[in-house]
């Protein structure tokens, strides 16, 4: 097994099945992740991208699912539109979510990075924000403001 | 047993020892208890106890590779204070900006 790069970790006040449509649902994800849309049919194999909501021909990220086991478990390789075609290139992203007393844990492994790239570094910044604002938006139905603009980073 | 109390973040940041341990993640995350704890004036069972409490406020999260579990900073509890906080300033900017800009139009009750 490789060694992740990162594991991020956060408790919602949900049910896993709201957890996992936030995750795959292009309309929720609008809301709480930068204005984008993840876009896919979430079957193992299919394509997904990572596209701009409003201009859904502007995709930041592309991958495959690789496991599919809804609402507990998500697999998905990440890489840059330019990398699609390389395989070597693609990182993976693991999504488990499970019921925790009241609340939902979502963790969040993401592995395969190449060190010292930029993807690294964005991925260092931008998956806290994401979580963080993916439970505001579902313990309180609003989303942060600084989630809901399109940036190509997270503010600093 | 993972506390979701904002007080667990705050009291486990308190000790200098623990930010110390979270630095160390920081620079270099996913490392063991053994790594973690060479070059510290701490024993082991020192160590320990702290990543026990920085895990139980969410600051640290774990996997197991093999038989060695990795720690790593899990900074998501972070960025929840600085929502909370920071957050609601930005946004208070935000409509002041808006204000200034909507008098400067001429369009007072815009």
């Amino acid at each position: 097994m490789d060694k992740p790069e990162f594991v991020y970790v956060t408790y919602i006040l949900s049910t896993p099945e709201k957890v996992w449509n936030a995750l795959v649902d292009g309309e929720v994800t609008k809301q709480y992740w930068f204005r984008r849309k993840n876009a896919s049919d979430w079957k193992v194999g299919s394509k997904w991208e990572h596209q701009d909501y409003d201009n859904p021909a502007t995709v930041d990220i592309v991958g495959k699912v690789v496991e599919s086991v809804p609402p507990r478990r998500l697999v998905i390789t990440w890489a840059l539109p330019a990398d699609a075609a390389s395989d070597e290139k693609h990182s993976r992203v693991t999504f488990e979510i499970e019921p925790f007393n009241e609340t939902v844990r979502l963790k969040v492994t993401h592995d395969r990075l190449e060190p010292g790239s930029d993807m690294l570094r964005d991925i260092s910044n931008g998956w806290p924000v994401v979580l963080s604002s993916l439970k505001t938006f579902l313990e309180t139905g609003q989303p942060m403001p600084m989630a809901t603009r399109r940036t190509t980073h997270p503010p600093e | 047993m993972v506390s979701l109390d904002i007080d667990a973040v705050f009291k486990a940041l308190a000790d200098p020892s623990r930010r110390r341990l979270l630095d160390r993640l920081c620079a270099e995350n996913g490392q063991t208890l053994t790594a973690l704890t060479k070059n510290l004036q701490m024993t082991r069972q020192a160590v320990a106890k702290h990543l026990t409490i920085l895990e139980a406020a969410n600051l640290v999260s774990t996997v197991w590779r093999g038989r060695e579990k990795l720690h790593y900073l899990n900074p998501v509890p972070i960025h929840e204070i600085h929502d909370r906080w920071i957050g609601k300033f930005e946004r208070q900017r935000l409509r002041a900006l808006h204000d200034l800009k909507r008098k400067l139009e001429g369009r007072e009750d815009g």
